[in-house]
């Protein structure tokens, strides 16, 4: 230290540290007082936390800490907290029944915004944000149905899901008509004007109405319906609103007919609470296609 | 002041700089790593864990090689906001089998630590084709050419071999037996589907990738995911017992 008081840098005036290379030396530019005092501080603060928190490994645990605080402690206690906060109108929605939620403005609003976040997170990646659907996937907006948009109905099938491995599922399946050589080429293609015929969509040239109505009432009325109105118990689906879940043009038709179709909506019962689930169905019932 | 000089050897001699680098960070490891290794609550044991199987386990290095760790974690954390969303926080011993482990570190898309059984795999298969077709706001790349590629998996036992070398417990039997279990695995009512699931407890064989002729990449990365999450039932954890 002594001989820093001998080197003043000319040009800035500072002490140097003494240190030379080649002609060149350094500043010695001490850190501000504030700063490092502020540093010693932290030290002294870190102490602290040896205390209060879990710090020390010993031989088979580690110190405690005066507070006894545990991360897995904590986030029990932060969910004890919010259930709490919820715990009122979540009991009143699990002891309402459907119709009642709908009915009381409160349960109602509840029940929304919290469907709203469940759906966001578990419905949304097939069914959409805001449950517009995709293709293969049911938009919830609209009011068609394929397994009922009542209340009931819709509960139903979140509940137990669609062909999925609940016991309850919901099932029901379009045969691959094709694949499995129920019918022939020419016979899926004429059926597949036919539909498009149901819903006043236009025909190739050289269709034969006869042709295709007939293939249709063999094959196709027993779960789509005479006039192709389908039917809710089978999930088979109306031909004739002009909305399609995989597209209205020929090709997707034929593809459905000879490969069938089968999509899988999972089961949620057991994966979301009952609460959640109620919330759900009134929230995906109110989202505008609702039947009463 | 001479102790303040003192310093002047390290800056002096290479050395004995790296030396005293080397000895620095050895009590650093010496006290944040080593205990993790002993303290009861860092090594706890969970019922249910098993190592992956073999279309799992190559569905993982799918998983590696295209680097979703670098925008997914695997790992919920102990807080309100992540166990509401994502379900049970991560148990340590849900890694036990993860080497490499992929907790990952950032969160562009969401955490896939319980994502297994969350979604179809018609879903999952028309999600890793075109994220954008279900997911319209998604920014996740398309990897279309997962079920357009076949699985390379003659190789498979070598991979089960070097996992069990780093202490994954598997078996002579599964050694021997991998390639024909990843076939099990992704076929539909395959009759060796009984004995996978001997060897690995609540495995699930089906045709994951919806074409029944080939035995894609997509169908061990779906395979893969499926699992995620899914081998220790919560409703038998006793999360008071294991506060410790």
């Amino acid at each position: 230290m002594t001989t820093h008081d001998h080197n003043i840098d000319k040009v800035t005036g500072t002490p140097t540290t003494g240190h030379e290379w080649d002609g060149l030396q350094e500043l010695n530019t001490p850190l501000p007082r504030w700063w490092l005092w502020t540093f010693y501080l932290t030290i002294i603060w870190s102490v602290g936390y040896w205390v209060v928190y879990p710090a020390w490994p010993l031989l088979s645990s580690a110190t405690e800490g005066m507070l006894g605080w545990h991360t897995r402690t904590a986030v029990v206690e932060d969910l004890a907290a919010l259930n709490v906060q919820r715990g009122p109108l979540v009991a009143k929605l699990e002891a309402a029944s459907l119709d009642e939620i709908a009915r009381d403005p409160q349960m109602l609003e509840f029940a929304r915004a919290q469907g709203r976040a469940a759906f966001a997170d578990n419905c949304a990646p097939c069914h959409g944000t805001g449950g517009s659907g995709a293709k293969g996937y049911p938009n919830l907006n609209d009011d068609d149905w394929l397994w009922g948009g009542k209340l009931a109905d819709i509960s139903q099938t979140i509940q137990f899901g669609v062909r999925s491995a609940h016991d309850k599922s919901r099932a029901g399946a379009m045969p691959a008509f094709g694949r499995d050589k129920i019918l022939k080429s020419e016979e899926i293609s004429e059926v597949a004007d036919h539909v498009r015929a149901l819903a006043g969509l236009s025909t190739e040239r050289g269709f034969n109405p006869e042709v295709g109505r007939k293939v249709f009432a063999d094959n196709c009325a027993v779960c789509h319906g005479e006039q192709g109105k389908g039917n809710r118990e089978l999930g088979a689906p109306d031909l004739t609103d002009r909305i399609w879940l995989y597209g209205s043009d020929k090709q997707t038709i034929m593809d459905g007919i000879r490969n069938g179709r089968g999509a899988v909506m999972p089961h949620w019962a057991g994966r979301l609470n009952p609460s959640t689930i109620k919330a759900l169905t009134v929230y995906v019932h109110t989202l505008g296609g609702g039947e009463k | 002041m001479s102790l303040w000089h003192k310093h002047a050897i390290f800056e002096k001699n290479s050395i004995v700089l790296v030396i005293g680098i080397l000895i620095a960070i050895a009590i650093g490891g010496l006290i944040e790593i080593v205990p993790l290794f002993y303290l009861k609550n860092t090594i706890e044991k969970v019922d249910g864990m098993r190592p992956y199987t073999p279309l799992e386990l190559a569905g993982r290095n799918i998983y590696v090689r295209e680097g979703c760790y670098l925008c997914h974690s695997q790992m919920i954390r102990p807080l309100r906001d992540e166990v509401e969303r994502y379900g049970h926080y991560s148990l340590a011993a849900e890694s036990i089998y993860d080497r490499p482990f992929q907790w990952g570190s950032k969160r562009t898309g969401p955490d896939l630590a319980r994502v297994g059984g969350k979604y179809s795999d018609d879903w999952h298969r028309e999600h890793l084709r075109a994220p954008r077709s279900v997911v319209p706001g998604s920014v996740m790349p398309d990897y279309s050419w997962l079920a357009a590629t076949d699985l390379d998996f003659s190789r498979i036992n070598d991979d089960l071999s070097a996992q069990a070398l780093l202490g994954v417990p598997y078996s002579s039997d599964m050694i021997a037996n991998a390639k024909a279990d990843v076939v099990a695995q992704a076929t539909n009512d395959n009759p060796d589907a009984f004995e996978l699931g001997k060897r690995y407890p609540k495995a699930q064989a089906r045709d994951f990738d919806g074409n029944a002729a080939r035995i894609t990449e997509a169908d061990a990365l779906i395979a893969y995911l499926q699992v995620l999450g899914t081998l220790v039932d919560f409703k038998l954890y006793n999360d008071k017992a294991n506060i410790r």
